[in-house]
């Protein structure tokens, strides 16, 4: 029925001549499902609090999203001192938008503030590794972690954002909700809590940032919880911008003359996941065989194609594959094989066929693609749909079998945020193999690139080898914009408002 | 009339106790509101510690009991989510919410009023049927289904609304149309039924014997006590329109209590749900309370004791 809402509202669009809504008055109008809680980068727990961050505030480091090298950014060269501890040099020159100066003192209050378990930031897992954060001059720090943590070069260049001590101090997170201050390409002007965050372009952009100077001035976000109304919005040229708009939809959105459709990268993972533990309630996938054949059941190629999008990468490792240590050379690639599947279920004695409780929470035509596949090859999958919350809880307290999990590493670009956090004995590993886990620590514990490397490749090739999970592909997001707009996306899902353009 | 309000006031606070405490036993059943603070991926370590923080690790009868004296004494809690008073989230919102009901009220009088009495004066005929099947759609069409054609229609095709927010005046026309249509039919039907039944009394008969217009005896002397009934049940239809706004709200994406308790729900956001709960439902029972006193107050064979 929606569908054919859309696609009888782009006819009538079609038939109406275009208003041109934001590139008359120079302003790109984004909408946004989710309601930010606090604008403060540390207090928020959603995607939009990272978009906003990514244009209003800026890192020590940063990530150029094409070549995922590493910059100077408020820093302008940075050292391992030992395995545990980074020197840091910072740039001058730089101002906040309320006009203080940036320097040590910044960096200092803003990661201790932070890393302080008494503040409660939102995410722990962002902070924790830090041990304290010191000034060594006034364009000059060091921070020393708890435990050699490689991936810290990478939190400083994504979630790590550094705040006005002075104004942060006076106001705290509350008041950085309100008025928000960075050092960001846009100046956020106006944030109605829950409705709307005005943005405009920063009057004095400092020199030797990796973030474009804005050519468009001023940025509308507004908060819009239906997604049909947004496409609503799209259509009638309210909105200039709007994303993970679903991909039948999107598809037939391509037919709206005023609206351009476009995929990006996610770095959302999908896979199925196996609880082949000792405690498992499916004692079936104990069996190696059992777990192969699910692997060679299930048409990944396939499903990617039609049910994501064109762009969407097939994966044959648990991480994505731009994140550092993410090397798949040595798995093993378990092509789509029915009868293959077949052979090895009669091989574990499952012959006539067996049932496998399955969990899913999202993308509900995946999951239910991956029950007809499993059929085909006499697994009765019984799926149970939920939400989120509820499927952890039922995965982690050891109550699943198969879960169909997603997951995005919060855009942290190294194996340590995906891999890790599924088969590193903790949390979400019901499996907890001991070679795996001995992989996984080396990797995440060494400052060594080399030594990571070689450390994640043979985690990925046993995690593979013992069909621990089956990685299936990442997702796109779909993006509907006003024709008038230049953008381009990334596969960190983040809008860099800064880069956009009109035509 | 003293001790009837009285004995009914005290009634509607029990009630709306009584559903708060129910709602508080099914929001904790439907999940672990720890789990959603702690967000997509979040250590178990984490999750403890705000399980901890906010004592959602204590047993449910004292839960209830911690929270239900704290309401008492005029403080609704923080919101676990925005962590920010819940008061304020309320004082905030409850203007749009406000404004959309009472809008949405006025709308379905102004059309069930005239469509009523149509179909009372011509009853039988095909004027009676046209008011009834245009009743009968708005009871039948779901409101959004109803509110994504008006958007299709005004906003996309004809240009002449925008589709969503609540900046201007223009901005609420279509919420407005879409959840007052929805309300209009029960209170046409009660409009013609009392209409039909007043215009074949005896008064009536005498007023048109006397000569007086047709105005005059439909609107004058037939309305005026065809409408008694009316009024009672649209305090009631406010309270169901302040309550169901929430789909409404959102999919105009109307800043109002609808929407807060829509993201309360999605967040796991206890303190905020309950609290929208109580006062909806204290709201309800008291408009019910309202209509009945104003039957009681307007006509006089009403009033018990």
């Amino acid at each position: 029925m929606l569908n054919r809402f859309v696609a009888a509202a782009a006819a009538l669009a079609a038939a109406t001549s275009p208003v041109l809504a934001g590139k008359k008055d120079d302003t790109v109008r984004f909408a946004y499902d989710q309601v930010i809680e606090n604008m403060d980068p540390f207090f928020n727990n959603v995607r939009l609090g990272v978009i906003t961050a990514a244009n209003v505030w800026d890192t020590l480091i940063y990530r150029d999203p094409t070549t995922s090298e590493y910059k100077g950014h408020l820093a302008t060269a940075w050292k391992w001192v030992d395995d545990k501890t980074l020197e840091f040099d910072l740039r001058q020159g730089v101002t906040f938008h309320n006009g203080e100066e940036f320097d040590a003192d910044d960096v200092v209050f803003t990661l201790n503030f932070a890393a302080d378990p008494a503040n409660k930031t939102t995410q722990q897992n962002n902070v924790k590794w830090i041990s304290k954060v010191e000034k060594l001059d006034k364009y000059k720090v060091r921070i020393t972690a708890k435990e050699v943590f490689p991936a810290a070069i990478e939190y400083l260049a994504g979630p790590l954002i550094i705040h006005p001590n002075e104004y942060y101090q006076k106001v705290g997170p509350k008041g950085m909700n309100e008025k928000p201050v960075g050092t960001g390409p846009y100046v956020v002007t106006e944030h109605v809590i829950g409705k709307t965050i005005k943005l405009e372009k920063n009057p004095k952009p400092w020199a030797g940032s990796n973030k474009a100077v804005p050519k468009i001035s001023k940025v509308e976000i507004r908060m819009i919880p239906d997604r049909q109304t947004q496409v609503a919005e799209a259509l009638s040229g309210g909105m200039d911008l709007i994303m993970s708009v679903a991909y039948d939809q999107a598809q037939q959105l391509k037919a709206a003359p005023q609206v351009a459709v476009q995929a990006g990268g996610t770095m959302r993972i999908v896979f199925l996941l196996f609880n082949a533990g000792a405690d498992t309630p499916v004692k079936e996938l104990q069996n190696l065989k059992v777990r192969q054949a699910i692997a060679h059941a299930i048409d990944k190629k396939t499903m990617a194609r039609t049910l994501v999008g064109e762009g969407a990468p097939v994966i044959d490792a648990i991480c994505y594959p731009s994140q550092f240590g993410c090397d798949d050379s040595q798995t093993v690639k378990y092509e789509y094989n029915p009868t293959k599947a077949k052979q090895l279920l009669a091989e574990a004695g499952f012959a006539s066929g067996l049932t496998i409780p399955m969990i899913g929470y999202r993308e509900r035509p995946q999951t239910e693609a991956m029950v007809n596949y499993l059929r085909a090859v006499g697994i009765n999958a019984d799926l149970k749909f939920m939400q989120y919350a509820a499927m952890r809880e039922q995965h982690r307290t050891g109550k699943a079998g198969i879960t169909h999990q997603t997951w995005g590493s919060f855009n942290i670009n190294d194996t340590s945020a995906s891999t890790s956090a599924y088969f590193k004995g903790i949390d979400d590993d019901k499996t907890k193999d001991p070679d795996v886990i001995a992989a996984l620590t080396k990797g995440d514990t060494s400052i060594d690139p080399k030594v990571r490397i070689e450390a994640y490749r043979a985690a990925h090739k046993l995690i593979s080898e013992r069909a621990l999970a089956v990685p299936l592909y990442a997702l796109v997001t779909w993006y509907v914009q006003s024709k008038d707009l230049v953008f381009k996306p990334y596969p960190d899902e983040l809008p860099h408002f800064y880069e956009m353009s009109w035509k | 009339m003293l001790i009837y309000t009285l004995k009914r006031l005290a009634l509607a606070i029990l009630v709306a106790l009584f559903v708060s405490a129910v709602a508080f036993v099914l929001l904790r059943l439907s999940g672990d509101p720890a789990l959603a603070i702690a967000g997509e991926g979040a250590r178990e370590a984490d999750v403890e510690m705000i399980r901890k923080t906010y004592g959602l690790d204590r047993p449910l009868p004292i839960q209830y009991l911690d929270w239900l004296t704290t309401i008492l004494r005029g403080d609704l809690g923080q919101s676990l989510y925005f962590r920010t008073s819940v008061w304020s989230l309320i004082v905030d919102k409850l203007p749009v919410t406000f404004l959309i009901g009472g809008l949405s009220i006025l709308f379905a009088l102004a059309l069930a009023i005239p469509l009523g009495v149509l179909a009372a004066v011509f009853a039988g005929s095909w004027i009676d049927r046209a008011a009834l099947a245009i009743a009968v759609v708005g009871q039948a069409l779901p409101t959004f289904f109803f509110a994504l054609v008006l958007m299709m229609l005004f906003s996309i095709q004809l240009r002449w609304l925008p589709v969503s927010g609540s900046d201007t005046w223009w901005h609420y026309v279509m919420p407005t149309i879409a959840l007052g249509y929805y309300v209009t039919p029960p209170m046409m039907r009660l409009v013609r039924a009392g209409m039909i039944e007043v215009l074949g009394s005896d008064y009536i008969r005498t007023a048109r014997a006397k000569g007086l217009s047709t105005t005059s005896v439909v609107f004058k002397h037939g309305l005026r006590n065809a409408v008694v009934p009316v009024v009672a049940l649209a305090a009631v239809q406010l309270g169901y329109l302040l309550g169901g706004s929430i789909v409404i709200e959102t999919i105009f994406a109307l800043d109002g209590l609808g929407y807060l308790a829509y993201q309360s729900i999605t967040h796991k956001d206890f303190p905020v749900t309950q609290a929208v709960l109580l006062l909806l439902s204290l709201l309800y029972v008291l408009l019910t309370l309202a209509a009945d006193l104003l039957n009681a107050f307007l006509d006089p064979r009403i009033r018990v004791a």
